[in-house]
């Protein structure tokens, strides 16, 4: 009898395969490892072998260099990749560019590592598959019933509503470098912002490689010189980190804007000092999660992080049974 | 609901003034009748439903969802309303989308029972949670966003470029959704008219005075000194049977003071200082404290602090408008006015003899034992002023006592918000104590966020970031020793006890005076010289 910790098990490294001897996202360098997706909690430097998506590999090159690993191996989505005994196959995740899913088959066994993931559309990455399988490997960043992220165009010209409210000032949207900025991005031309964006140095590593993998993000300038008021009644992107940051001196007056699932909470935009908070994520909210797990209704929910027990328990309740895997290191959506 | 939820919602996180007028200016322009009516009575905290309590939304979400997965969500949270816009599992297209004015008038004509029937089928049909939430908050009473009544009238009189002062008096004799005043705000229809009884007269204020410039250009003659008593500014109103009570705003808290709304017996209009008096004496503002900011009073409070008005000035005497006489003479009127009431909750504000600047001067610095020790300071009144709303250049001038000064540690420095958002601009400042095994250490005594100039807040900023010593959230705690810091000289009005301040000394109205970079911290003041300001 195949039992599913045979084949997936938690380690303090990250979760283990024996049969195939690789870490899926592991916190530690290790000798084997499937990525997901490259977020700096998900993706580090220094393992053995990595396999990943192309875009990924691109993406750790990007911010490691070209020797972040020993050697690396790149899956397209849905080619199966044979590991000692075990098949892996990276399906579309819809977090960020490049994501994946990594479905572990073993004798007739299949377990589906979601890493994180988003169920609606993003321009600047392909929709998440659901793949039918025994064992679901969630995350559960915002596995709370309060999560409900609002669409993500209205959000969006709620922002340029109050850039038309506002003209004296700039707008500056503290946003993830990798695939929220780029997102955001995209959203805005999508709603008809045509004109310059500015961009904070830190991010533009990420938006050429966006860019070079044909997401176009329109016209970018750096958010650097010109004198304060040239920057009246413009948008600007930023990492969140940067929002509070001596460097948002520089601009008039900014209307201090924070694109996260996390701003759906008043009291954390209120604590960050945000007064325009986006609530855009690329993370699965409480719907999302609840209708994936009911969509794919496998015969068992692994959580692997974020808030498990709410979704432990819905799964529970609808006659799923549902296990905590308390995996550490992944994490929240960057709150810098 | 959607713009009215949207303006709550940027409302509540926003901190500028100037912000905020724009969003309600804006909000209103873009609103039709009946919808931007309502909408401003609820900002302005004309509305009061207390059509639900917590209790009955928290059964109504349970009803709908599993109770732990609730409990979890309400804890993260924290927030009731919040939490419930959040989770509510809705019914999309279920309803058509209630507009504001349709849940306004709904709550308005239904009974308790009927309008919770309502709100579910309403929270099942708004689609989104900014929605649910800015629902929630009105029914349950109160907005809380941070916009005072004034500055909503502010953004009104904006619309039609008049002044504030103009709604003001025009606002007791509305009622929402105020379609005569927005028509006439756009200029559609003449100004309605104002003359209900009772109305509120918009307040004359005073300028400060510059003593370096001021007293070179006055003539002693021209005016008249009182003192500047301690407690609020108000306006008691009789007219035609109709009795109300005013903050300087245009606040109506007749229901907070019963005891002074009915003092007057004849008709009439008194602007004065509500102050809590005990035979004749005045008591401290901390007395007063214990009255402000209730709904209602029982007769227990109100025998323990005893409100009363001092009175000021006269502004309608029966049926005569009399804000356009000369002071001088509005004063001969009061006095006669007040006498003929012959009611112990009300007494005349005394004026001060004086011949010269410098003969005043010597009185705002020693005044006489008793009553004039809790004034503020003195009011300087030009004996030809008429009454004038607002605060006009010249008439009326307000001279402070000098405030109290003491050397304090700055110990904690937190972010600002809005334009200060990237500084650290608001000090937690403590001064010298023996803890319990006699050592010297320091004790918060209060918070300020202002005195200060831009270039000296960059100054204390830089400070604050080399010295830090640890972080918490936006909180910062720095370096506070004998030999280093930074020390404040800290002004303020007065200092009360306090139980709440492990100091025991609460001040009041405190900010930052000089900024003492030679001094070291270790020569700071000692907690006993504040304790002993308390006697």
């Amino acid at each position: 009898m195949i039992r599913p910790q045979d084949l997936l098990c938690p380690r303090p490294e990250g979760l283990y395969c024996p049969p195939g001897d690789f870490y899926v996202d592991p916190v530690r360098p290790v000798d084997r490892a499937v990525i997901t997706h490259g977020h700096a909690d998900h993706a580090r430097a220094g393992h053995g072998a990595v396999l990943a998506t192309p875009e990924t590999l691109a993406i750790m090159a990007e911010r490691y260099g070209a020797d972040f690993a020993i050697a690396t191996e790149a899956a397209a989505y849905g080619r199966a990749v044979a590991r000692d005994d075990v098949t892996v196959t990276l399906v579309p995740a819809g977090h960020v560019l490049g994501s994946a899913q990594a479905v572990v088959q073993w004798k007739g066994l299949t377990m589906v590592v979601s890493g994180d993931y988003k169920r609606r559309r993003d321009p600047t990455c392909p929709l998440f598959e659901p793949v039918p399988c025994d064992v679901f490997i969630s995350e559960a960043t915002f596995g709370l019933p309060v999560f409900r992220h609002p669409d993500d165009g209205e959000e969006v010209a709620r922002l340029l509503r109050s850039v038309t409210q506002f003209p004296e000032r700039s707008h500056m949207i503290g946003a993830y470098a990798l695939g929220k900025a780029q997102r955001i991005i995209r959203l805005l031309r999508e709603g008809g912002w045509d004109r310059i964006i500015y961009v904070h140095g830190a991010l533009e590593r990420l938006n050429g490689l966006y860019e070079r993998h044909g997401i176009d993000l329109g016209p970018l300038a750096p958010a650097t010189g010109g004198a304060k008021a040239d920057f009246a009644g413009q948008i600007l992107i930023a990492p969140p980190s940067a929002l509070q940051d001596r460097w948002s001196r520089r601009f008039p007056d900014p209307v201090a804007a924070f694109a996260s699932g996390w701003m759906q909470i008043r009291a954390r935009a209120r604590q960050r000092g945000v007064e325009l908070p986006l609530v855009i994520s690329d993370h699965a909210d409480w719907d999302e999660l609840t209708a994936t797990v009911a969509e794919i209704r496998p015969a068992e929910l692994w959580i692997t992080h974020g808030r498990e027990e709410a979704l432990a328990r819905w799964a529970e309740l609808q006659g799923i049974p549902a296990r905590a895997l308390a995996l550490v290191g992944y994490e929240d959506e960057s709150e810098d | 609901m959607r713009a009215f939820s949207d303006l709550l919602d940027r409302l509540s996180l926003t901190s500028s003034r100037n912000a905020k007028l724009t969003m309600v200016r804006d909000y209103l322009r873009q609103t039709s009748d009946p919808d931007r009516g309502w909408a401003l009575a609820a900002l302005t905290g004309e509305l009061n439903f207390d059509a639900v309590k917590p209790t009955f939304i928290r059964k109504a979400v349970e009803a709908r969802m599993d109770a732990q997965l609730f409990a979890w969500s309400y804890d993260y949270v924290g927030d009731m309303a919040e939490a419930v816009s959040l989770v509510w599992p809705g019914k999309p297209g279920a309803n058509r989308e209630p507009v504001l004015s349709e849940v306004i008038e709904g709550l308005r004509s239904s009974s308790r029972a009927e309008a919770q029937g309502r709100i579910e089928a309403w929270l099942d049909a708004l689609p989104q949670a900014r929605e649910r939430w800015a629902l929630l908050k009105l029914v349950t009473g109160g907005l809380r966003v941070g916009l005072s009544a004034r500055l909503a009238k502010q953004a009104v009189a904006d619309l039609g470029d008049v002044a504030v002062a103009e709604v003001e008096e025009l606002w007791h004799a509305l009622e929402a959704p105020y379609e005569p005043l927005f028509a006439w705000l756009e200029g559609r229809t003449d100004k309605p008219s104002s003359a209900n009884p009772a109305r509120f007269r918009p307040a004359m204020l005073a300028q400060a005075l510059d003593e370096a410039v001021d007293f070179t250009k006055l003539d002693p003659d021209h005016y008249a000194a009182e003192w500047k008593w301690d407690g609020i500014r108000v306006q008691l109103a009789h007219e035609a049977g109709v009795r109300r009570l005013y903050t300087r705003t245009g606040d109506d808290i007749s229901r907070t003071f019963p005891d002074v709304l009915d003092a007057l017996a004849e008709d009439g209009v008194l602007d004065g200082e509500l102050l809590v008096m005990r035979a004749g004496q005045v008591a401290s503002f901390g007395d007063l404290q214990q009255r402000l900011n209730r709904k209602t009073v029982d007769a227990k409070l109100m025998a323990a602090f005893p409100a009363a008005l001092r009175a000021y000035d006269l502004l309608q005497e029966g049926a005569e408008d009399t804000r356009a006489l000369p002071f001088d003479l509005r004063r001969v009127r009061l006095e006669a006015f007040v006498i003929r009431q012959a009611n112990v909750r009300i007494d005349i504000s005394p004026i001060q003899p004086f011949s010269s600047w410098p003969d005043l001067a010597a009185l705002r610095t020693s005044p006489p034992p008793g009553d004039p020790q809790i004034a503020e300071g003195l009011m300087l009144k030009r004996r030809d002023s008429t009454y004038e709303a607002g605060r006009p250049k010249g008439p009326w001038f307000k001279w402070k006592r000098d405030p109290f000064l003491v050397d304090a540690v700055l110990m904690y420095a937190q972010r600002g918000h809005g334009k200060r958002s990237s500084f650290y601009s608001d000090y937690t400042f403590g001064v010298w104590t023996e803890d319990a095994a006699g050592g010297r250490v320091l004790t918060p005594v209060g918070k300020a966020y202002f005195g200060f100039t831009d270039e000296e807040l960059k100054r204390i900023d830089k400070f604050v970031r080399d010295n830090t010593l640890d972080r918490f959230g936006p909180v910062r705690s720095v370096r506070a020793e004998p030999q280093a810091g930074l020390v404040f000289e800290v002004a303020f009005e007065g200092l009360q006890r306090s139980t709440r301040h492990k100091s025991g000394v609460a001040m009041r109205f405190p900010r930052i005076h000089r900024i003492r970079w030679d001094k070291p911290p270790g020569e700071a003041d000692e907690l006993a010289t504040l304790e002993a300001m308390l006697a």
